[in-house]
């Protein structure tokens, strides 16, 4: 019996027979599984099958919360969009903030399954339990923040809002998710599967209370972990005054700052595009998704110069990489227009930054036609990097729509896939694994492909008091942290509270939240359960050892200058460890006795 | 007496004071049941967090036919009994700031009370957008942030002027 937390209802909706119903959530899988993540992936094994084409009708797309959303929890406004991914087939859970989680929940509903295909473009209306298929001729080609709009004056002018932009309705494989026009579910391509089923958005609003189980104790174990996250030093200070982009000059200062497509790990021009200069040049004011108590989201604008007038959110961390360092660009506010254009766009700004150096490299090497790029595509060029961003964009000539397929189909196209910097098909964000060990043994097991918030590694190994250079104790690090999070996606908050709070305070939160029994073993068990059906998932659509690999270049090519010179990475001094200590054989499979312990052996 | 103190430049807009109030209220979490408000405005990315600003002539408790609203004259709050409520819904057409207003049930009229003296609102704010202060310093903070941006200006017209 789900005594808070959970509203208890999941809303059906079938694209194709335009049949929209409200089921009860299953409570065994809430308690397994809690929410969000991990209950959309179980949804999802059960009712598709794990080989189908991504952008295909039998493709479901899931809007999942978790039982902290629409609470005072600490940033909990997280909305968890799975799917099997667009960007390569795997398992795809891309999250993000705002607020449109909470006001899933208080229009009554833990998550929408969206099923079928429209023949038309379409966007759903729920209001307060009631459900709308509506034409959006009208908004389709707009961009994500105007359809935003345009949806709210359709519907009511305080719905939260996902809408997708034009890359999703091309069905671009980098493409993103939006929400409140700005705020993106940016990784593994998920805007194609939403514009692959023509539906352009989601707008709701609702007036129900959320509850849970025990009050009194909820809003003390609340309290707790607010202080705690107000005083801890990334989150309560740093991610609060300079946005995530205050790990520029951390992450450089370490000689882990990857540039020019990973050519090298360290960027003497970073102060130019730092967290810092961000404040002191572009920043409107600190954004906070819902109930966040960090806000480092950012509102920046351009002030001067050919890109004046940009206005938007971001650009985070990742962003001022990828457009930035990673293209060799130290022009910020090119790499703020950029950012600012890939929300308009809805496309993911780690994979379409990453995927222009790639182009950078694939043309200044000779490795493409020049005539193929319409311009001189040199790294450096803020200019050249900001065409580039803008043909993905709009899919302009084949070059644009070859972009807009990601890093790994264009160098795949030229020839040289190997000058992907990615993992499953999927662009690495802005932590060098050559410099940061486990970093790259997280990339390589990632479930969706390559990326850095399926378990922060770099928290311990930078922030923390771990050894960045040793492989000593990564694989268990890695698991670790790869489970909490798995856990943490489910429950509807942001994977920043773990800069303060342990599994201790989550659990606290998710138990008296939704009154089971849980304390942090079991939130850790559940976060290992939700791993290893993922990696079911995964293995069924295909997927094998080899496939858990970084770039030859970051196993090889030697870091050339700053504090990281010389490093590459050995991933196979990790990869053993850390299938023996996940209890799965060598090719990656979990054993019998795992699933077993996990009570999955059923999903083998 | 102490009054609540909004600074917009300061909202980033999470919300957390509306489920804050809601909960204090209530004891569960509803928007809707809140006495503050954070209005956001996407097209601008701005938030503007708005309350009942306990006006000392209170129309509300002027177009009042049972009494239920009064202000107290030692805190200054205008007092909701809601057990004198008719439900009229008067005193949300006679509020210029539509800061007085209905529950998530549309039936029971609520509006803010200063929590009797201990906003929990304040509690959740850690941008500092909202404060609870003696009406004497209520626009100290504004004329000292200014006074700091001029001293600025100040200490170069010196510079200037030597």
């Amino acid at each position: 019996m789900i005594k808070g937390g959970f509203k208890g209802n999941l809303l059906r909706v079938n694209l194709t027979t335009k049949e929209v119903k409200s089921e009860a959530l299953n409570e065994e899988w809430a308690q397994k599984y809690l929410g969000g993540r991990g209950y959309g992936t179980r949804l999802l094994l059960e009712e598709i099958d794990p080989k189908v084409d991504p952008l295909s009708e039998e493709n479901k797309v899931i809007f999942a919360t978790g039982p902290l959303d629409g609470t005072l929890a600490p940033s909990s406004g997280r909305t968890m969009v799975i799917t099997k991914g667009p960007l390569n087939g795997a398992i795809a859970c891309s999250n993000a903030g705002g607020h449109f989680g909470p006001a899933l929940k208080h229009a009554g509903y833990d998550m929408i399954v969206v099923e079928g295909k429209s023949a038309e473009p379409v966007y759903i209306w729920i209001n307060k339990g009631k459900v709308e298929i509506r034409s959006a001729k009208e908004i389709w080609g707009k961009l994500a923040d105007e359809s935003d709009e345009l949806i709210r004056g359709q519907t009511h002018p305080l719905a939260e809002t996902m809408t997708i932009g034009p890359a999703g309705e091309k069905l671009s494989r980098i493409s993103s998710v939006m929400f409140n026009g700005h705020r993106a579910s940016g990784r593994t391509g998920v805007g194609a599967a939403v514009g692959s089923k023509n539906l352009k958005g989601i707008a709701v609003r609702g007036n129900e209370d959320t509850t849970v189980a025990d009050p009194e104790a909820f809003m003390k174990a609340i309290y707790k972990a607010r202080d705690i996250l107000s005083k801890d030093a990334f989150a309560g200070q740093g991610a609060a005054m300079l946005g995530t982009a205050m790990l520029v000059n951390v992450i450089n200062g370490v000689g882990a700052f990857p540039t020019h497509n990973a050519q090298d790990a360290y960027f003497p021009e970073a102060n130019k595009i730092s967290g810092e200069t961000l404040r002191e040049k572009n920043l409107i004011r600190n954004e906070g998704c819902a109930e966040c108590p960090i806000a480092c989201g950012r509102v920046t604008v351009v002030k001067s110069g050919p890109y004046k007038g940009s206005i938007g959110g971001g650009p985070e961390y990742e962003s001022v990489w990828s457009f930035g360092a990673m293209c060799g660009v130290s022009d910020l506010d090119a790499v703020i227009s950029a950012n600012h254009l890939c929300d308009k766009y809805g496309i993911d700004t780690i994979s379409m930054g990453s995927t222009v150096a790639c182009a950078m490299e694939l043309y200044e090497k000779g490795y493409m036609p020049k005539e193929d790029a319409p311009f001189e595509l040199r790294f450096g060029s803020g200019e050249a990097m900001l065409k580039a961003v803008e043909l993905a964009c709009k899919q302009e000539g084949d070059f644009g729509k070859l972009l807009a397929q990601g890093s790994y189909r264009l160098a795949e196209h030229y020839g040289h896939p190997e000058l992907s910097m990615s993992a499953k098909k999927q662009e690495f964000p802005a932590y060098d694994p050559r410099a940061i060990k486990g970093m790259g043994l997280e990339y390589a097991t990632s479930n969706r492909g390559a990326c850095h918030v399926r378990g922060y590694g770099t928290a311990v190994e930078v922030l923390g008091d771990a050894d960045q250079y040793a492989y000593e104790g990564k694989a268990a690090i890695i698991k670790t942290l790869q489970d909490l999070t798995a856990a943490l996606d489910s429950s509807g908050i942001c994977l920043f509270t773990t800069f303060g709070l342990s599994a201790n305070e989550l659990a606290e939160m998710v138990s008296t939240a939704t009154g089971f029994s849980i304390d942090a073993q079991e939130f850790m068990k559940i976060g290992e359960r939700i791993w290893n059906i993922e990696k079911l998932f995964n293995l069924k659509a295909g997927f094998t050892r080899k496939d858990d690999t970084l770039p030859p270049r970051i196993l090889s090519e030697p870091i050339k200058t700053g504090p990281s010179k010389g490093h590459v990475e050995d991933l196979g001094k990790m990869l053993d460890e850390y299938y023996q200590l996940r209890g799965w054989n060598k090719d990656s499979v979990p054993t019998d006795e795992k699933l077993k312990a996990l009570e999955v052996q059923i999903l083998k | 007496m102490k009054v609540l103190m909004l600074d917009q430049a300061k909202c980033t807009g999470c919300r957390a004071c509306e489920y804050a109030c809601s909960f204090e209220h209530t004891g569960k979490f509803n928007p809707l049941d809140s006495r503050i408000k954070v209005n956001e405005f996407w097209e601008d990315l701005t938030f503007v967090p708005s309350v009942c600003l306990q006006c000392e002539r209170a129309y509300c408790e002027e177009v009042c036919p049972t009494s239920a609203l009064t202000k107290n004259p030692e805190t200054g709050v205008v007092e909701l009994n809601k057990e004198k409520c008719i439900g009229c819904k008067q005193c949300i057409v006679a509020c210029p700031w539509g800061s007085i207003k209905l529950d998530h049930t549309g039936k029971e009229v609520i509006k803010c009370d200063n929590c009797g003296g201990d906003p929990a609102c304040i509690k959740v704010c850690y941008p500092g957008a909202l404060s609870y202060e003696e009406v004497e310093d209520i626009t100290n903070v504004k004329v000292q942030e200014t006074a700091t941006r001029l001293k600025e200006i100040a200490k170069d017209l010196v510079k200037g002027g030597a």
